[in-house]
Parts: structure tokens; sequence; C-alpha cells
């Protein structure tokens, strides 16, 4: 199984899902995936390989390892992933936690006009269209892509920090402060 | 970004506008610089600092900035007015602006989380991983030469045979100038070069019987001679002819 779950894993070139995985041997139940790619994760871990099996994006993928990162981006055989800019970030971060959202709801909460920037993400795939609102004309409604959760190394979008567990939260100023300014 | 220390008769920033995302980073930037109380921010300041630093901004963002800064001076103005102490129905004019701020500090806090999460996922490739597009590559094609031979084929068979040119009746026709020089040579041996161009000739006829004359004197079949000057040209039939 181990050998067949690499194999898989190998040719494709985005994260596995276990679904797709499940379809390498009807014969094979969900315990035996399991199994398998537990065997080829410790494989990985313990048999002094230069890659690691990643668990994210609703599937699997063969990942290389962090502590050899400097030396392959030296020796120019891949290339860092750009950063996007910190207004980028912002209407990501945004999304991700209010999805579904509309462009006005984004524009409200940053302050700044959006159109740009939900361009960008859309045409890096990190962003797309998931519907329509209720409101007037309809606003189309923006969430995250696999590839958000893939770029991110999580598995799915509860992997996100919950809003509880933020340093800041969102109190209610205290209203009995009238002298200021 | 650069601040330096504010002197104490004069608070101006000094801000680099590109570093902010928007107003409300530049106004959170701001308030946390000062260590202000967030809950308790003194307005008539930190409309006065927000303002001093849009005056550097570029003109294309310059709007966003300035909605922020008419809802600076609002509240200002809102702060200012007088108000019974005991006032039950009061709404500090903060409030709505104290909420979006520490909702879009929450916005950045988790920017932070992306950032570091992206970095550390950074460090870690897919086999053959494309940094953008989320299109899955295309799967390799399978060639097989004999369809590929019938594919060519096929479309060499649908091309239209092209038309390279266009065949236009010559309007000369000097063989028919040829004949019927020809025939007058056979009837008489001498004849006025008029004659050679036919009864009512066209432009073409004229030109087609001059060509025939100047070929046949050219092979010596023909002899033309104009007796003086301006005078009819006379044809004569050439020696080669009587030769034979």
């Amino acid at each position: 199984m181990s050998r067949l779950l690499e194999a898989a894993l190998f040719a494709a070139s985005r994260p596995v899902t276990l679904d797709e995985l499940r379809r390498l041997d009807p014969e094979a139940g969900a315990q035996d995936l399991q199994a398998g790619l537990t065997a080829l994760r410790l494989r990985y871990d313990e048999g002094g390989h230069g890659i690691e099996l990643a668990e994210l994006a609703d599937g699997w993928q063969i990942l290389t390892r962090p502590e050899l990162a400097e030396a392959l981006a030296q020796a120019h055989l891949v290339d860092r992933p750009r950063k996007l800019s910190t207004a980028a970030m912002e209407t990501l971060a945004l999304i991700a936690y209010r999805q579904p959202v509309g462009r006005a709801e984004i524009e409200e909460v940053r302050g700044v006009a959006a159109d740009g920037v939900l361009r960008l993400l859309q045409e890096r795939g990190l962003v797309g269209v998931v519907g329509r609102g209720e409101g007037l004309g309809r606003p189309l409604q923006y969430g995250t892509t696999p590839l958000f959760l893939e770029l991110l190394g999580l598995k799915a979008l509860d992997g996100l920090p919950r809003v509880d567990e933020l340093a800041v939260e969102l109190t209610p100023p205290a209203a009995e402060t009238p002298e200021g300014a | 970004m650069t601040y330096p220390s504010p002197a104490a008769d004069e608070r101006v920033f000094v801000v680099e506008l590109a570093e902010f995302s928007g107003p409300l980073d530049l106004l959170l930037t701001l308030i946390r610089e000062q260590e202000i109380d967030i809950t308790d921010i003194p307005i008539a300041q930190i409309a006065d600092q927000f303002i001093a630093a849009i005056h550097q901004l570029g003109l294309n963002q310059a709007a966003d900035y300035l909605d922020m800064a008419a809802r600076l001076l609002r509240i200002k103005v809102q702060m200012l007015l007088p108000r019974r102490v005991d006032d039950e129905e009061w709404e500090d004019p903060r409030a709505e602006l104290v909420r979006r701020l520490l909702e879009y500090e929450q916005i950045r806090e988790v920017v932070g989380w992306l950032v570091e999460r992206a970095t550390l996922r950074a460090d870690r490739w897919a086999r053959g991983w494309i940094p953008e597009g989320p299109e899955r590559p295309a799967a390799p094609i399978l060639l097989d030469l004999p369809a590929l031979l019938h594919a060519v084929d096929d479309v060499l068979r649908g091309m239209p045979q092209q038309v390279l040119h266009r065949v236009v009746g010559r309007p000369l026709d000097v063989e028919g100038a040829t004949r019927r020089i020809e025939a007058l040579l056979a009837d008489r041996a001498v004849f006025d070069l008029r004659e050679a161009f036919g009864a009512a000739p066209t432009v073409a006829d004229v030109i087609s019987a001059l060509i025939a004359i100047l070929e046949l004197a050219r092979v010596g079949r023909v002899h033309l001679i104009q007796p003086t000057p301006f005078s009819p040209v006379n044809v004569n039939r050439g020696s080669v002819e009587q030769a034979a």
C-alpha cells in the first residue's frame, strides 16, 4: 500500500485527497489507507530522506524538508514564492475569516477600495467567487481556495487561529469616558 | 517609516505613506507608536497628526485617507459639543472608530500569523511546484505516428487550392496580325504599312500589327522602306521569302 501511495503522491503536482487515493486500490479500506500513509510518513521521517509527507489542503503531498530549503534556493533549483503586499494579505485574512464575504464588507473593514487587490488575489488563485449575496444588486461573495490552504500548509480552514485566541479582542469601548479630546 | 521623536512644542510626524496599506493602518500606527489608550483617543491630537501625515500622499489613494480625515474632524467636533453631565443618551462619538480600529488590529494580527505560516510553508517544495496558477498542468500527450500522419493528410486535403495567378485575355493579338500581314505579303510584294492595321483598327490592333511587322523585319521576311521623311512606310517582301 505504501508503495502505491508513494507513487501516486510522487506523480501528482498537487495535494491528493483521500478520496483520490482510495481509487488507487478499491479493495483497501480507510484503515489500510491511513496505515499506509502513516507508514510512508514514518519511513520519510526516520529513514534519512530529503522529503517528508505533509497533510494539507484536504490532501496529502510530498514536500522537501525545510532544513534543506536554503541549499535548494541558493542553487536556483527552486524559486522562493513571492510575497504578497500588506494590502493583499489583509484582504486575504479578512476573506479567510469572514467568507463568504462581499467587497463592500472588505472595504468597510480596511477603509480602502478593494477592487485591485481582489482581482490580484483571484488571479493568483487564492480567492474565488463563491456565490452571490442577498443584498442590492446581488453582490459577488468571495471565499478562499484550496491553493490558499496549500500555500499556508494548512489541512483545512479550521487550522486558522480562532478569533478568541487572538490577542486583540473585539470588545465594545467603555462608554463612560466623557472627557476626551 | 521614520518617526523623529516629537518635539515638545510641535508634534509633527514624518511618515512614509507607502508603508501603510490604508487609513486605518496609518491611524493605528500613530496610536500604537504613542502608546495611546485606544478606548480614550485624544481625537484632536490624532486628527491633526493624521492630516499632517496625509499631506505627503500620492493622489491615487488620497480619497480613502481624506475620508478618514473627515471622519476624525467630525468626531472632534462632536466631542466639543456641550452636553449635560448626567446625559444617559450620550454616546461616545469615538465608539464606532474604536470598533473599526480594533477590528482592523485583529486583521493585522491574522496577517502576521498568515505570513509566518506562509514563510514556513515556503521552505518546503512539492515536486515540480509551480509558484503560480491553480490549474493542474495538462497531462503528457500520447503520440501515435500513423494517427499523426493521418491527421496531417486530412489537413492537407482540406486545404483549399490556392489561386496564384489570374489569367486574363491579352488584348494584343500579334499572331493574328502576323497571319494577316503574311496574307498581304503572299498577295503583293509591296504594300503600305497602314494596310497592315486592317479596317477600323483599335489601339491594340495597331500595336499588334507593329510588333508583328517588326518581328517579321527582324527575321528578314520583310523590309521596311520610307522613301522620304514623313512619307508612308512601304512594306516590301523580304529576301528570305524570295529565296524560299
